[in-house]
């Protein structure tokens, strides 16, 4: 369970581009850059942002990370959850993040730079669920992953 | 169409902010979240980086009549903190540490062939999917 160090400013880079595009569809087209939201949009399973914006950001999301790849540093992706965790946990954030109006990008790097009472209060929750989780599953009941 | 080039240069930069800073690999995700083991500071180091543009955009915002390509900001106006909101936030949560995936990177992720991220993407959409079928149970158990 170790991870080779990423330096920080790689870290803070990559934040540095995560908060520009969020500032930019904000004052652009005055909508929040939430994943979870434009990917439910796109999916026509909600409303909100319309579809041909949703969906354009949802394309350029991997076409954004292929081209970092390439062009400033090649990430590596390990992923060595079995099939019923990958299920489990992609409808476990499914419904949560609709439930819960929105995810890390919504609510974390959106809504807490607005100082959201509902946003901080969701980060919050969420947060101290995956350290539980991660901790229960690699502590206490010993998993791999 | 300048709204869809908006869109596309957002999530070509957001896209690129979640590879540099290897938040698409759920292992340094995962490594965060492990508060208990060998503790892996970059999600803080992003959050923080993330957080500097974001609030400087939205002190702007504020201070604007109206987005540059827009009519008006459609920002959420909801204010109360409720069950769904929370109890929605620790379902999140849950699936979120299972795997080291969320929303952003797993859909940043689907360009890398791997089928794990198709995977989780799917049962992501299924999961958004079923709150849609229960929320439109509900209202119909409201209705008189």
């Amino acid at each position: 369970m170790t991870i080779e160090p990423l330096s920080p400013l790689y870290a803070v880079a990559g934040g540095l581009l995560i908060g520009t595009a969020a500032a930019l569809l904000l004052l652009l087209s005055g909508r929040i850059a939430g994943v979870s939201g434009l990917a439910a949009a796109v999916a026509r399973i909600s409303g909100g942002t319309p579809w041909l914006q949703a969906a354009s950001f949802l394309l350029a999301l991997p076409l954004g990370a292929l081209i970092a790849s390439v062009a400033l540093r090649d990430p590596q992706i390990e992923l060595t959850s079995s099939v019923p965790l990958l299920a489990a946990a992609g409808l476990l954030v499914g419904f949560g993040t609709r439930l819960g109006s929105g995810c890390t990008s919504g609510h974390g790097v959106c809504g807490m730079a607005r100082l959201s009472p509902r946003s901080l209060a969701a980060t919050a929750c969420f947060m101290a669920l995956g350290f539980a989780t991660v901790f229960l599953a690699r502590h206490i009941l010993g998993w791999a992953a | 169409m300048s709204r869809l080039l908006a869109a596309l240069a957002a999530g070509l930069l957001f896209g690129a902010g979640l590879a540099l800073s290897d938040m698409i690999n759920p292992a340094r995700v995962l490594a965060f979240l492990d508060v208990a083991g060998n503790w892996d500071p970059t999600l803080a180091f992003v959050m923080a980086g993330a957080l500097l543009p974001s609030a400087a955009g939205y002190w702007l915002a504020r201070r604007m009549k109206q987005p540059v390509l827009a009519d008006e900001f459609s920002i959420p106006s909801n204010r109360g903190i409720d069950a769904p909101l929370l109890l929605g936030a620790a379902l999140f949560g849950i699936g979120w540490g299972l795997v080291g995936f969320c929303p952003g990177p797993a859909v940043a992720a689907l360009g890398f062939g791997l089928w794990q991220a198709w995977l989780f993407v799917a049962a992501m959409l299924a999961g958004m999917f079923g709150h849609r079928l229960y929320q439109q149970f509900f209202l119909r158990q409201a209705a008189p």
